[in-house]
């Protein structure tokens, strides 16, 4: 019935090779985005966007960026926050040292700052490999939040070294600081999200990504039939950091204004990003989204139902959360190792045959 | 003797008796990860949990109190006894053991053959259930943990100390004694993998497991007696570090502490994790006294990763890890 | 599959705004999760027994029930926003952020929603200028005013005269730690002490350097701005090098009962500051006990009545209420709005009357105005006696170094005021 190839003729090898292939498909796809742009911006309001959409946005980024990292090139990271880190502390220099420069391009800026780092970074990752490798990028976690905390530099000799996003604007409109209204804010990372998700997905199905994937699978045999291990994983890490550092970026000026490093860019957020790209799908950018969207949802979600609408305590509730988040990571990992985006080709599969399955 | 010596000597015993606390955590890691290739990143929420249910029932709280208290409308909180601290020990090891049996069944068995990233994210998820679980289970106070182990400033050492150099040395009496549980317990289990009957099936599944299971060993069993191993070792852990701070929550951040010590160590290496944890501990402590100044201190958390990670570029299969072989 | 969810998410939100009766909602941003929940749990319940105590007893304040709308944060910043956002909608009147993180996060919403922030005891120092910040409150102390009593009373222990004396900070290595440093540094040009800088990381389980460190360099003094674990090992830590313990000062979340009771008797003579009195003697604690606690009533198990971080919240709650209760007066209206509750806690006056009639004498004055936001600055020394297992005050409430502090607040509040593009209101 759905997601059905019959009748859909290719009459060119572009269309044959379009990210979309089935009409359906396309068409839904169509809808989400249009849906996302159009209509959300009208009914957003504060508690949406701060507690539902932004984090959603904004984590989806890192995780499209993680997921390029250890989905597509097999190199397991634990440095995320780290490198969130670095972007927003890019950001917050950038936006502070030139207040001429519009937010868009310092996000951007931000973003090729923790590339650079990035790379620093996945150096090592040509000699070590596996969870030697996942425990080594800690360092560069736990460095980078120790530097930022550190070097009164980085926030600009604060008394408290919290860093705060003064007001930027796009075309007139705040986009940072409290005044900034919600659609505003919503539509600025949204934009963001589209365009690093289309790149994300033509980059990994050009020949950069057929590349991480060949190291992925096995770095020995890439090298022997031409892969260059350093230009491969290095490109990985950077473009990865570029990503994250670009959802850091968003993440303090964008959604919070503030931020303090120790709290902010702690390991937690290394761990939950990386949550988010297991739980959707290694080597898929829905798996992405999904995952994001999961582990945002849910437990904002469980609150809800069991504080709000339950009235339960909130010590009980907020250890049920964990217990049940926990409890369904491991549900997951048990039923579908390989995420959310494996359980939507299935249903897809199913679609496309029903009602009649034989 | 010069002062600055002096101090340091004193300042790299101490980082050699942490080290070895250090040690007590990565153990459970390295016990897990041979015989299954399982990254236990719960290692550290066990050792809370273990200190947890240990306190509990040695000062005789009703488990769940505030789940039931809440569902039933009763205020209960209290058994009104005190346990003598060996049974409390020994139902606290029961307890450890009935946990690995479920982990077994419910996570591990359905996971089989899976990627080492797949399990490592399950025990992830396991920790998260077992942070909320514990809480849920004994609540969130602050606990004190006295099961009669010595603490202070140990004055033999400290006169000894001074009469040789003029300048008394600190050692901590707690540290001794963790040192001495540590080292009676690696003996313990070099015993007993060496000699007894268990521990040669525990080494022929951590060399090969299938020809393991070829010879008619039970794997499952085995992760079941790993685990509950691993929970022993986590309890030790977390009643020497729950001894020093008070069982609480933050008790289950030590884990982080332990992982740098894996990755020189190597993670299927004890030796490793013993001589890793020393190296860490004392290194730490010493960069922290000399270097730490100069760059604003604090550098505790990440010097050890740094270490690691210079560490690892030059041999990165850890200082006793088993040579990477890599084929086509 | 996730529409489903997201309608779900909306249903459930909707279910929890439910519909506003005649009620005073004070929404209670609480930890009782995560590595602070040791430290979150006493205070959250006596915010909340407080209340109950004013609706079970009285009635209300001024006749109108108060609902405390709890909202777990786990020391969070993204669940403190959270928490921010899905209670503002509700009438909240005003916010306790309970966490340095959160409180910046309000500090700048509080100019767009208009909803007033009371960080009492923490938060952003330079907020106790209400030229500047308008909706923000931090009396009855801050952290720098908190740093000049430690010195004074250090200074009165050595007969009035710190010169060549050594001083050390222990810190934990944060926004929250780091906010005496100035101020200490200060104090050290004017008094000629020396100071000795001791960071400690999050979450702060191990402390050998920091203390071997301080057994070599024997400080005369050890001043602690520590929280969660780092407190609990600093102190056994202290006692294992047999630090003079009453040498050892901490802030005031550095000195509850959590901190002391794992040392055992290495902790006694441990002392802290604090902006309140320690214990339950008052009139207060027996109409909490008889109203809350036997009638069942107790937010918590009630195993946390009358300890330190429970008689903060029950503070805490005081001024809350009685800003109420002055916003009413003020606008003759039963039902007040947060602008209505922002001018109560601008006119709040708690004088030594009003403290016996809530019946809690021996605390300081408390008395607001539009320009000092910080109100009195007073704090005393508490020390702990580990054999009765209790805090009590050995000095007097002592007023802070008004010169060096206020100097200290105009600077930072007026590098806000640039930065954010705020004019100084003019205050009568």
């Amino acid at each position: 019935m759905f997601y059905r190839e019959v009748g859909d003729f290719k009459t060119s090898y572009a269309e044959d090779q379009q990210t979309f292939p089935i009409a359906f498909d396309r068409w839904r796809y169509y809808v989400v985005i249009a849906v996302a742009f159009l209509v959300i911006p009208f009914i957003i309001n504060d508690y949406w966007e701060k507690s539902v959409l932004l984090p959603f946005l904004v984590f989806s980024i890192a995780a499209i960026g993680l997921n390029i990292l250890t989905g597509y090139c097999g190199q397991v990271s634990l440095g995320t926050g780290g490198f969130m880190a670095v972007g927003a502390y890019a950001c917050y220099k950038l936006m502070t040292g030139f207040p001429e420069l519009n937010i868009f391009f310092v996000v951007i800026l931000s973003g090729f700052v923790t590339a650079a780092v990035g790379m620093v970074f996945g150096l090592p990752s040509l000699r070590i490999k596996g969870f030697y490798l996942a425990v080594a990028t800690l360092a560069a976690q736990f460095f980078l939040v120790w530097l930022f905390n550190k070097v009164p530099w980085f926030y600009n000799y604060s008394a408290s070294g919290q860093i705060n996003a003064p007001e930027r604007t796009v075309f007139g409109i705040a986009v940072t600081g409290a005044a900034s209204p919600s659609w505003a804010t919503y539509l600025f990372c949204l934009v963001f999200v589209f365009a690093l998700a289309w790149a994300a997905r033509n980059m990994t199905r050009g020949p950069l990504g057929r590349k991480w994937m060949a190291i992925r699978d096995m770095d020995i045999a890439a090298e022997i039939i031409g892969v260059s291990p350093l230009s491969t994983k290095l490109t990985a890490f950077a473009v990865s950091s570029f990503f994250i550092g670009i959802a850091g970026a968003l993440y303090f000026s964008v959604w919070f204004g503030a931020v303090e490093v120790t709290e902010a860019f702690g390991i937690n957020q290394s761990f939950r990003v990386l949550f988010m790209v297991i739980l959707g799908g290694l080597g898929s950018i829905f798996g992405s989204f999904a995952g994001a969207a999961f582990l945002v949802l849910l437990p904002v979600f469980l609150k809800n139902v069991m504080v709000g609408a339950l009235g339960w305590s909130t010590a009980i509730a907020a250890n049920l959360e964990l217990v049940i988040v926990g409890g369904l990571i491991v549900f997951f990992l048990i039923a579908e190792p390989h995420g959310l985006a494996a359980l939507w080709r299935t249903a897809k599969e199913k679609l496309r045959l029903w009602p009649f399955p034989y | 003797m010069s002062d600055q010596l002096l101090f340091s000597i004193e300042a790299a015993i101490n980082g050699l008796m942490t080290g070895i606390l250090y040690a007590l955590v990565a153990l459970g890691f390295v016990l897990i990860f041979k015989a299954s290739e399982i990254f236990n990143y719960a290692q550290g929420v066990m050792a809370l949990f273990a200190a947890l249910t240990l306190v509990g029932l040695q000062k005789g709280q009703v488990p769940f109190a505030e789940l039931i208290n809440a569902i039933f409308g009763t205020n209960i909180h209290e058994f009104g006894w005190e346990m003598p601290t060996a049974l409390a020990l020994l139902l606290t090891i029961g307890v450890m053991v009935l946990f690995a049996i479920l982990v077994e069944r419910i996570v591990l068995r359905h996971l089989v053959n899976q990627a080492p990233i797949i399990l490592f994210m399950a025990t992830i998820g396991l920790a998260f259930f077992m942070e909320g679980f514990g809480d849920l289970m004994w609540g969130s106070d602050i606990k004190a943990l006295d099961i009669g182990l010595p603490k202070g400033l140990s004055e033999t050492v400290d006169q000894t100390t001074f009469e040789w150099f003029g300048y008394g040395f600190f050692i901590d009496r707690l540290d001794v004694a963790a040192a001495i549980v540590a080292a009676v317990l690696v003996t313990a289990l070099v015993l007993f993998s060496q000699y007894t009957r268990i521990g040669r099936a525990l080494r022929a599944v951590a060399d090969d497991h299938q020809a393991a299971l070829s010879v008619g060993i039970s794997l499952r069993l085995i992760w079941v007696i790993v685990w509950a191993v691993a929970g022993f070792v986590a309890l030790v852990a977390g009643a020497m570090w729950g001894a020093k701070s008070g069982v609480q929550f933050s008790l289950s951040l030590i884990a982080l502490k332990a992982l740098p010590v894996l990755m020189l160590g190597g993670f299927t290496s004890i030796p490793g994790a013993i001589v890793g944890g020393l190296i860490i501990g004392a290194g730490e402590k010493l960069f922290e006294l000399w270097v730490g100044p100069l760059i604003g201190g604090a550098t505790e958390n990440w010097f050890a990763y740094m270490l690691a990670l210079v560490f690892l570029v030059f041999r990165p299969q850890g200082l006793f890890g088993e040579k990477i072989i890599e084929r086509v | 599959m996730k529409l489903n969810r997201i309608a779900a998410v909306a249903f459930a939100a909707l279910m929890a705004a439910g519909p506003a009766l005649a009620e005073l909602v004070v929404p209670s941003l609480s930890y009782r999760t995560g590595p602070y929940a040791p430290n979150g749990i006493p205070y959250a319940d006596g915010f909340a027994d407080y209340f109950t105590l004013l609706n079970e007893r009285d009635g209300g304040i001024g006749g109108v029930k108060v609902r405390v709308l709890e909202c777990e944060t786990g020391y969070n910043t993204e669940k403190g926003v959270e928490c921010y956002e899905s209670t503002k909608g509700e009438g909240a009147l005003v916010y306790h952020p309970l966490s340095t993180g959160i409180t910046y996060q309000l500090i700048p919403k509080t100019l767009v929603d208009h909803i007033p922030v009371h960080s009492m005891g923490y938060g952003r120092t330079s907020a106790a200028d209400g030229r500047i910040f308008k909706w923000v409150f931090n009396f009855p102390g801050t952290y720098w005013d908190a740093a000049s009593i430690i010195v004074k009373h250090i200074k009165d222990q050595e007969g009035g005269d710190l010169n060549g004396k050594k001083l050390a900070l222990l810190y934990h290595n944060s926004a929250y730690g780091k906010e005496p440093i100035r101020t200490l540094q200060e104090l050290a040009k004017k008094h000629g002490y020396e100071l000795t800088l001791l960071p400690v990381d999050h979450p702060g389980q191990e402390q050998k350097s920091q203390w071997l460190q301080i057994r070599r360099e024997r400080p005369d003094y050890v001043i602690m701005w520590g929280w969660g674990v780092m407190n609990q090992v600093a102190i056994q830590e202290a006692a294992n090098i047999r630090f003079p313990m009453d040498h050892f000062i901490g802030v005031w979340w550095s000195g509850s009962e959590n901190d002391v009771l794992p040392a055992g008797d290495g902790a006694d003579g441990y002392k802290a500051i604090a902006f309140h009195p320690p214990g339950t003697d008052a009139p207060l604690f027996a109409d909490i006990k008889k109203y809350v606690l036997d009638a069942g009533k107790a937010a918590g198990d009630g195993s946390h009545f009358g300890e330190v971080l429970y008689n903060r919240g029950m503070y805490a709650a005081i001024t809350v209420a009685e800003a109420i209760r002055t916003a009413q007066q003020m606008n003759n209206v039963k039902e007040i709005t947060p602008t209505m509750m922002r001018d109560g806690l601008e006119n709040l006056v708690i004088d030594a009357k009003r403290w016996e009639e809530i019946g809690w004498p021996g605390n300081p004055e408390i008395h607001v105005t539009c320009a000092n936001h910080g109100g009195p600055g007073l704090g005393a020394i508490q020390q702990w006696d580990a054999k009765t297992k209790t805090w009590s005050l050995i000095t007097p409430f002592m007023e802070a170094d008004r010169e060096v502090v206020d100097a200290l607040i105009a600077e930072d509040a007026a590098a806000f005021a640039k930065e954010n593009n705020i004019t100084p209101r003019e205050c009568k």
